[in-house]
C-alpha cells in the first residue's frame, strides 16, 4: 500500500492526485481514511468524529441528489438532509458544474472548478460531498486539499474517491442512516 | 443475425465455449464487434484499417449495431463518436496512420471529457513520401493523450482486447477512451487462427448513468447544459481547475490497472524471466521475438521475453522488477524513433542495459536474425 497520506491541506501549490501516488480505491465493504483502506464501519466512526468536532461543517450535495431524476433519489436526499441537520451542518448545494461568471457568490454557491473560494469565505473546516459526479468531485477535492485546511468527506455511491480525506464507496441510504443514528447517539451521550 | 442473449463479461471472457476460425485481423474486429453490443459505429476509410470498418458496416446491415455511417474525414469521425459517447451510447471506430494524425486533437479531448470510446488503431507510416506500410510511429504521438493504450500481438489479441476494452473503458472510476493498437497489414491482412465465442451472446449494455460525468441525454441531471464548460479565465482559479482536471485524467488511467489485470491477466506477459538476456516488445515485434527465442535456444542461449500488452498505463513497476537482474534488455521495434525503448529506459534501474533496437520502419519486416544478432552480441559479453 502507498506511503502517501491524504491529509487535510493546505498541501501546496499543486498537490498530486492521490491515485498517482499509489492510493487505490477500496473493495466493496471497505472505505478510505486518509489514504488507507479500512472497514466501512471504521470510516463511519471517523466521519462522525469529524462532523461532531467541526466548528463549521458543510454539506455539498450535487446534482445526482438535488434533481429527482430516478427512483430513490428523493429518499436518499432526504436522508442526507436529516444527517446534515442532526450533525448541525449547513448545506450549500452544487446543482450543476458551470463556472460562475463573472464571480461566484461564495456565501451561497459552490462549484467544482473553484471550491476553495466557498470554503475560504465560509471558514468551512469539514465538508461532505454527496451526489456529485465522481470526476467533478475529484477535481474539487484536489483543489480543496491544495489550498485550504478543510477536511473532506465523500459519501460516494460509486467506487469512492482517493482524493478525499475520508471516502465511502457504494454508499446509499443504509450508510447515511447509520451515520445519522451514530451522530444522534453521540450527541445524546455528550 | 441470430438472437443474442446478454452474458456477463466474465462468462464471455472466461467460460463461454470458443470456436476456432481462420480469419484476418480485420475479420477478427468484425467478430468482436458482433459480440460487443455496440450502439453506434462511425467509419472513414484509410489503409490498412478500411476493411475492418467496412466489415463493421456489413454487420450493421445485419442488425448487430443500431447506427452506422461514414463521416467526412477522420477528424469528423472522432468528433462524432465523442458526441455519441457524451449522449451515453457505446461507440466504436477505427483508424490508422495519417488518419490518426488528422484526428489527433480529439484524443486528449476524449480523455478530458472522460468518454469511454473504443478505437482500434491499425498502425502504418505517417511521413512523406506517402507510405501505407506497417510502422508503429503513430503510437509515439498518442502516449500522452490520456487514453489507455493496449497493443495486440496478433488477431486473437485484437479480438479479445477490443471486447475487453469496452468493459475496462466503461468502469465508473476509469471511464476513459481505450485505443486497441495492432500493426497494420501484419495483423489486419493476414489470416490466423482466432478462437471466438458463440455469436448468440453479447456483452451487457453500457450503463451511462454510473459515469463520472453527466450524460447529455436531456433526461439526466444537470439537464440541458454544456457538460464541460470552458474554464478560461486568466487567473489562478482557472489554472488550478485545469491542472486538477488533467490530474484526474491521469488518476483515472491509474485506476485502470486492476481491471487490466482482471481482464487481460496483467499489463505484461512473461516467458522465462530469469534469463540474463530479455527481449521486451509489443505488437508483432513480440512474434518476431518469439522466433528469435527459438533460434537462441537452438544455440544454447537462454533468453526471456516480456510482452507489453498495456502501453498506457505503463507497467513501470512490473518492468523495474522483471529487469532487475537482466544483463541486457533488447527492445525490438517497428518504428524509427524507438519510443518503447525510451519509455523503458525511463523506468528501469541501470538504463544502460536497455538495447534500443533492432528497429525497422517504413514497412520493412523484422527478420528474427536481426534480433538474434543482438542476442549473440550480449551472450558473448
Amino acid at each position: 500500500m502507498s506511503q502517501y497520506r491524504v491529509m487535510a491541506g493546505p498541501e501546496g501549490y499543486l498537490p498530486p492526485a492521490a491515485a498517482c501516488q499509489g492510493v487505490t480505491l477500496p473493495e466493496v465493504g471497505w472505505a478510505l481514511v486518509e489514504g488507507r483502506h479500512v472497514p466501512e464501519q471504521e470510516a463511519l466512526s471517523a466521519i462522525v468524529d469529524k462532523l461532531l468536532n467541526a466548528k463549521r461543517p458543510f454539506f455539498f450535495p450535487g446534482p445526482n441528489l438535488l434533481w429527482e431524476w430516478k427512483e430513490g433519489v428523493a429518499a436518499k436526499a432526504n436522508a442526507l438532509r436529516k444527517l446534515a441537520d442532526t450533525a448541525g451542518a449547513r448545506v450549500i448545494p452544487m446543482p450543476d458544474y458551470r463556472p460562475k461568471y463573472p464571480m461566484i457568490n461564495p456565501a451561497i454557491e459552490i462549484n467544482p472548478n473553484h471550491p476553495n473560494l466557498t470554503i475560504w469565505h465560509n471558514k468551512i473546516d469539514v465538508c461532505v460531498f454527496a451526489g456529485v459526479h465522481c470526476h467533478y468531485a475529484n477535481v474539487a477535492l484536489k483543489i480543496i486539499r491544495g489550498g485550504t485546511d478543510c477536511y473532506t468527506i465523500a459519501i460516494c455511491g460509486e467506487a469512492g474517491h482517493e482524493d478525499a480525506n475520508i471516502s465511502l464507496r457504494n454508499a446509499g441510504i443504509p450508510q447515511i442512516e447509520a451515520l445519522t443514528a451514530m451522530v444522534a447517539e453521540r450527541r445524546r451521550l455528550s | 443475425m441470430p438472437e443474442q442473449r446478454i452474458v456477463s463479461p466474465e462468462f464471455m471472457f472466461n467460460e463461454a465455449a470458443r470456436e476456432e476460425q481462420f480469419i484476418t485481423g480485420s475479420e477478427a474486429v468484425r467478430e468482436a464487434i458482433k459480440r460487443a453490443n455496440v450502439d453506434m459505429a462511425i467509419s472513414y476509410p484509410i489503409t490498412p484499417q478500411s476493411e475492418s470498418m467496412h466489415l463493421v458496416g456489413d454487420i450493421y446491415a445485419e442488425g448487430y449495431i443500431k447506427e452506422y455511417y461514414r463521416g467526412e474525414n477522420e477528424f469528423a469521425v472522432m468528433s462524432s463518436v465523442a458526441g455519441a459517447a457524451m449522449g451515453g451510447v457505446r461507440v466504436f471506430t477505427a483508424t490508422g496512420g495519417p488518419g490518426t494524425m488528422r484526428a489527433l486533437e480529439m484524443f486528449p479531448t476524449w480523455a478530458g471529457a472522460r468518454l469511454p470510446i473504443v478505437c482500434a488503431f491499425f498502425t502504418r507510416g505517417i511521413n512523406s513520401p506517402l507510405t501505407i506500410q506497417p510502422d508503429t510511429i503513430e503510437m509515439a504521438h498518442l502516449l500522452d493523450t490520456g487514453m489507455i493504450m493496449l497493443h495486440a500481438e496478433d488477431a486473437q489479441d485484437l479480438y479479445d482486447m477490443i471486447l475487453k476494452a469496452f468493459i475496462i473503458a466503461e468502469q465508473t472510476e476509469v471511464h476513459l477512451p481505450v485505443g486497441v493498437f495492432a500493426d497494420g497489414f501484419f495483423v489486419t491482412h493476414t489470416r490466423d487462427k482466432v478462437r471466438v465465442c458463440p455469436v448468440d451472446i453479447k456483452l451487457p449494455a453500457y450503463l451511462p448513468y454510473s459515469a463520472p460525468v453527466p450524460v447529455m441525454d436531456m433526461e439526466n441531471v444537470p439537464i440541458r447544459q454544456m457538460r464541460d464548460p470552458f474554464v478560461m479565465k486568466s487567473n489562478y482559479v482557472s489554472y488550478a481547475a485545469h491542472a486538477s482536471w488533467q490530474q484526474e485524467v491521469m488518476a483515472a488511467a491509474e485506476r485502470a490497472r486492476p481491471f487490466i489485470h482482471k481482464y487481460l491477466g496483467g499489463l505484461v506477459e512473461v516467458e522465462n524471466p530469469a534469463a540474463d538476456i530479455l527481449l521486451l516488445a509489443g505488437g508483432t515485434a513480440v512474434c518476431q521475438s518469439r522466433e528469435a527465442m527459438v533460434m537462441a535456444r537452438e544455440e544454447g542461449i537462454e533468453v526471456g521475453l516480456i510482452k507489453l500488452k498495456s502501453v498506457r498505463p505503463f507497467p513501470g513497476d512490473e518492468l523495474r522488477a522483471l529487469t532487475a537482474k537482466a544483463k541486457a534488455v533488447i527492445v525490438p521495434e517497428f518504428n524509427r524513433v524507438g519510443w518503447l525503448s525510451r519509455e523503458v529506459r525511463n523506468v528501469v534501474e541501470h538504463p544502460d542495459r536497455i538495447v534500443a533496437g533492432p528497429r525497422v520502419f517504413g514497412g520493412m519486416t523484422m527478420p528474427p536474425d536481426l534480433i538474434m544478432a543482438e542476442i549473440r552480441r550480449y551472450a558473448r559479453e
